[in-house]
């Protein structure tokens, strides 16, 4: 009998408690924010859409080679000898002309690999992240700005259907 | 209704129309005032849970639609489902399908016939109006069992199922609270109950004597269990049936139960602030404040703070398991009521 009356007073003193808990957090400021408007900052080495500078690349498919689900795919040819000579802009000479340089985000999964082989820091992950569209095509990122001047391209880059 | 009648009877050449349209015009006025009381009720008492459990959940709930904390979201989501596609199961029962969602808005709907808003503001004073309300509360079971068991689902059932035995069993010891406070006015009038608490807080039945004090008590958990809200939500346990009886509805026929359910809310608070919160009547004497809220804003104001607390419990506690519920029922709230209905019978012979 002393449990019986023992387990109402305790159900009572436990809703009150709780309530208390719900009521003192009805008046705490929102943990979320509005976002299309208010965005979170997000943090310096947030990873995101890759971004490839072309100009400093020098075609070296190290990033080709270490990503984990080969997302990125790079062709290039050797600049003939009579061709300026270019460079980087830290100072690397560009002996190859990478005419595809393809970044599928749609395969990529963020893991940022491709960018720590980079030797001319030029293939970095920004912070952008509100990149949807309505065809999954329009995730491949075409970089590559020259066109072949000695070879054909070998194989067709569109996504296969 | 005594005062829509008067309204109307001031419109020249109205005491000319046939005696039949003189009796049926105040009773479809107040029809439909009601009915669009219960439905601006039933979208702000939806935008109000979503926003109190927002901000209980350190969210912000609805901000968008209309501006203004988004206070026209249950607007936009209320013409939504108007626009659906109108579906009915193909094994289920479609009459009584399509009945269960009606009896269960009837069942809310005709409870506000006793509800009184102000001395006037009543449509009916009857004089079995208490037994008038628990009568037509329980309507509201015969619709979702029936919503159940048409639905041909196997979750829709045990909900019914669930709703049933919780409702049946619940109405007790919530009418045995309610008793106590009939057994000390002598009358089971609404209004009589009303005037009966009327010259402010200390004349409440809350404060009047202890019984009463805990038959409140017992009446409000009893009416969380009657109007399914948690933490006596089993008959729609969304983790463990989908979503009880309403699982196979959508679309205006789940509106409906929608609807149903927080008018049904508003109504079991209305006559937890009619019996024990003094309803249409001050706060304050008439002696320490100028008396200077209209009954029926006041009376609102009595019943929203009663559903806000039903909110604020629906996230203070979890779900109770069915063995659970049937002991607090039968084993906690029924002696308690029943020494209290002793109590107060013994207050009404000795203590006069």
């Amino acid at each position: 009998m002393s449990t019986y009356f023992k387990d109402i007073f305790s159900a009572v003193l436990t809703t009150l408690i709780a309530m208390r808990i719900t009521f003192r957090h009805l008046f705490t400021p929102a943990v979320t924010v509005q976002y299309p408007t208010v965005k979170w900052n997000l943090p310096d080495r947030a990873r995101a859409r890759l971004f490839n500078k072309i100009e400093d690349c020098i075609g070296c498919g190290q990033c080709a080679r270490v990503c984990p689900t080969d997302c990125i795919d790079i062709e290039t040819e050797k600049r003939a000898k009579d061709e300026p000579e270019i460079f980087a802009s830290d100072g690397t000479p560009i002996k190859l002309r990478t005419y595809v340089f393809d970044i599928d985000m749609t395969k990529c999964c963020y893991c940022a690999l491709c960018t720590f082989p980079c030797p001319t820091y030029c293939l970095v992950m920004t912070k952008e992240y509100e990149y949807s569209v309505y065809d999954k095509k329009d995730h491949v990122y075409h970089f590559a700005v020259d066109k072949p001047l000695y070879a054909k391209p070998a194989k067709e880059h569109a996504p296969k259907a | 209704m005594e005062s829509i009648r008067q309204l109307l009877a001031s419109i020249p050449n109205y005491s000319a129309l046939p005696e039949i349209l003189r009796d049926f015009i105040p009773m479809l006025v107040s029809c439909v005032i009601v009915l669009l009381y219960v439905a601006v009720l039933g979208m702000f008492l939806v935008w109000l849970e979503r926003k109190v459990s927002a901000h209980m959940q350190d969210r912000l709930g609805p901000m968008y639609v209309g501006g203004w904390h988004g206070w026209a979201q249950s607007l936009a989501d209320g013409i939504k489902l108007l626009l659906k596609e109108d579906m009915i199961p193909s094994s289920a029962d479609p009459l009584l399908f399509k009945l269960a969602p009606m009896m269960v808005f009837v069942g809310a709907f005709a409870a506000f016939v006793v509800l009184p808003f102000g001395l006037s503001s009543i449509v009916a004073d009857l004089n079995v109006g208490v037994l008038y309300l628990l009568a037509v509360a329980s309507l509201s079971v015969v619709g979702i069992i029936m919503g159940g068991w048409a639905s041909n689902n196997k979750y829709a059932l045990y909900g019914g199922m669930r709703s049933a035995a919780q409702i049946i069993s619940y109405e007790i010891p919530a009418s045995l609270a309610l008793m106590t406070v009939v057994v000390q006015v002598g009358s089971l009038s609404m209004q009589d109950i009303v005037l009966a608490q009327q010259g402010g807080i200390h004349k409440w039945f809350l404060f009047r004597n202890p019984f009463t004090f805990v038959a409140f008590f017992i009446y409000f958990v009893c009416s969380l269990a009657e109007v399914n809200r948690t933490p006596f939500d089993i008959p729609e346990a969304e983790s463990e049936l989908v979503a009880g009886y309403h699982t196979e509805y959508s679309g205006m026929r789940f509106a409906f139960f929608m609807l149903a359910e927080y008018a049904n809310m508003f109504v079991v608070a209305g006559i937890a602030a009619t019996m024990f919160l003094g309803g249409w009547t001050q706060v304050l004497p008439a002696a320490l404040a100028p008396q200077l809220i209209p009954g029926p804003i006041l009376f609102s104001l009595k019943a929203l703070f009663l559903v806000f607390v039903q909110m604020w419990l629906r996230w203070s506690l979890p779900r109770l398991r069915v063995d659970q519920l049937m002991y607090l029922c039968w084993k906690v709230m029924l002696p308690v009521s029943m020494v209290l209905i002793l109590g107060v019978g013994f207050l009404a012979v000795y203590w006069k």
